[in-house]
């Protein structure tokens, strides 16, 4: 939530231009999740409760190593447990994917949101939701791929993770980054990330006995800020319903795309021809000559 | 309603009874607080809008309140006038010179009951609106309870919802056109209640027939 030193590059519910666009350059930040690496230890869960002060609330045990079902309004990042049988040799394999805001580079939540400055995207990347502009309509949610956005009941406003803002503002990595016993998450320059990643699946493919590893960066929500490198890159949903080809849902772009444009031709055009058919008809009768017939009483 | 208590003195006839009147109230004022928030959310250019209404948070939570209300009224609208909004025979030949009813040549028209064929449209596409409004709207109410696997209702409600605004925003400026520019009267009558013997002969003949008695065939 903080915006300490970074500029915004991009604001929901804006009229006009976004103040500061283009006027620095900096470097896309990235955070690299090899899963092939997580043991499921879940000590970002607890860093990111830590850095973020977000309040103890009650695990859900379903007999699985999940801490709940799904990410809450105060718990952002959750590691999502599957258990999968592989196909090639019948092998059983535990599935870890440590699931947040994948910080889209065009982000459904923002293009969906109509209040000014509730969502916003800093130059580095980073989407960040501003709930002290949020009006509570839950638009996000419905923009989001992901189903990453979580309503606040109470207060009705949406949080996610912020990919600790506040922190790379200041040249930290984010929390979870820190906490990493095995060295899973990385954290720098989306370019940098995706050649690590990169070597790493090539690592897995070629020594590994992972034929289908790659990097999860999918292009229909313009890549991510947060990109996975997994075992089987062919089949993303095995990872707790990673989507395949995930996008903005087709909806919403027409209904703040075209749908807007058109709306707003016709309602104008509407006005100004309503007004111009009273110019050239007029009235069809005048009402005083009705209420008053030749002139009486 | 008996045909001979609608004539009343000074020339007039009651076209609208207090039951009546207050119900178009009762859904004008709801509509245009749903459409004055509403436009705020739906274009940042009118954003404003919502502020000036007490904020935007709050416009958010009374909108889908007001929706309530303006169903409501609607509703009993739909109670109270779908007898009498059937498409008829008179209604087809209506629509076949509305080109004339637009250029004020009304004596050319057939002979409207006490709704013309355009106004029956009018209410009908109100009707089906509104039913897709809050059908739509209440999705749009509890985003967050919509469970994942039932997200395309969200996808379509996001859709359907200002489209079926919108289509009611045409229907409103036509409808406030007619009732207050073009049919000089017809604001009387969801005021007062009544209308001109004039005006009834001139816009509805048929019904007007109907409420001196002169006419053989009953009203629907
Ligand atoms: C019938 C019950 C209705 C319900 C339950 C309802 C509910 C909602 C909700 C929950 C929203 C989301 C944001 C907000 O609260 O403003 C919304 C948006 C909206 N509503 Fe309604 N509404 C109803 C009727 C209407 C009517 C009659 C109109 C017509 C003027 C209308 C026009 C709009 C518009 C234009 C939006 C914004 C759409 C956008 O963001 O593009 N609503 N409605
Ligand atoms: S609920 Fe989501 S879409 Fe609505 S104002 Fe808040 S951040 Fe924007
Ligand atoms: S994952 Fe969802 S909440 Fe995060 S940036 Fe993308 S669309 Fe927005």
């Amino acid at each position: 939530m903080s915006q300490a030193t970074l500029r915004v590059q991009k604001i929901s519910g804006h009229a006009g231009s976004v103040p500061g666009e283009d006027t620095q350059r900096e470097y896309t930040v990235c955070k690299l999740i090899d899963t092939t690496t997580c043991i499921g230890c879940k000590a970002c869960e607890v860093a990111c409760m830590e850095w973020n002060d977000l309040p103890f609330g009650e695990t859900v045990f379903d007999n699985t190593y999940q801490t709940m079902p799904e990410t809450r309004w105060n718990y952002w990042n959750l590691i999502l447990f599957n258990e999968h049988v592989r196909e090639e040799d019948g092998s059983l394999m535990w599935l870890m994917r440590k699931n947040q805001c994948m910080h889209c580079a065009e982000p459904g939540c923002l293009a969906a949101c109509p209040a000014d400055g509730a969502i916003i995207q800093y130059t580095n990347g980073i989407v960040d939701f501003q709930q002290a502009n949020c009006i509570g309509c839950g638009y996000c949610i419905t923009g989001c791929p992901f189903d990453i956005p979580k309503m606040n009941p109470k207060t009705h406003r949406v949080f996610k993770c912020t990919l600790c803002t506040d922190r790379v503002s200041e040249g930290l990595e984010p929390a979870c980054i820190k906490s990493c016993p095995t060295g899973c998450l990385h954290f720098g320059t989306k370019d940098d990330m995706l050649d690590l990643a990169g070597k790493r699946a090539k690592q897995l493919r070629e020594h590994s006995h992972f034929p289908n590893a790659g990097v999860y960066d999918p292009p229909g929500v313009g890549g991510t800020g947060v990109i996975y490198v997994l075992h089987d890159a062919t089949k993303p949903e095995i990872y707790g319903g990673l989507p395949k080809d995930p996008h903005v849902p087709w909806t919403v772009k027409l209904w703040k795309g075209p749908l807007k444009w058109l709306g707003n031709v016709a309602m104008v055009g509407g006005l100004i021809g309503l007004f111009v058919h009273y110019l050239r008809y007029g009235p069809k009768a005048r009402e005083e000559e009705d209420i008053n017939p030749g002139g009486k009483p | 309603m008996s045909t001979s208590e609608q004539i009343i003195p000074h020339g007039h006839v009651l076209r609208y009874a207090l039951k009546e009147r207050l119900t178009h109230w009762v859904a004008a004022v709801a509509y245009l607080y749903l459409l004055a928030t509403g436009l705020a959310f739906w274009s940042p250019w009118l954003f404003w809008v919502a502020v000036i209404l007490g904020g935007a948070p709050v416009s958010r939570m009374l909108h889908p309140w007001a929706g309530l209300i303006f169903f409501a009224a609607v509703w009993n609208m739909y109670v109270m006038w779908a007898p009498q909004m059937k498409h008829t025979d008179v209604d087809k030949a209506w629509w076949k010179a509305v080109r004339y009813y637009s250029t004020n040549q009304d004596d050319k028209m057939p002979p409207a009951g006490r709704y013309n064929a355009g106004q029956k449209f009018l209410f009908w596409g109100f009707f089906w609106s509104a039913v897709a409004l809050l059908a739509t709207g209440v999705v749009l109410w509890f985003p967050e309870y919509i469970p994942w696997n039932l997200r395309f209702l969200r996808y379509i409600s996001v859709l359907i919802h200002p489209a079926a605004a919108l289509f009611t925003v045409g229907l409103f400026l036509i409808h406030v056109y007619m009732g207050v520019f073009a049919e000089r009267g017809a604001f009387g009558s969801v005021i007062r209640g009544d209308v001109s013997i004039a005006f009834a002969k001139r816009y509805h003949p048929g019904w007007y027939k109907e409420i001196v008695g002169q006419s053989s065939t009953p009203r629907k």
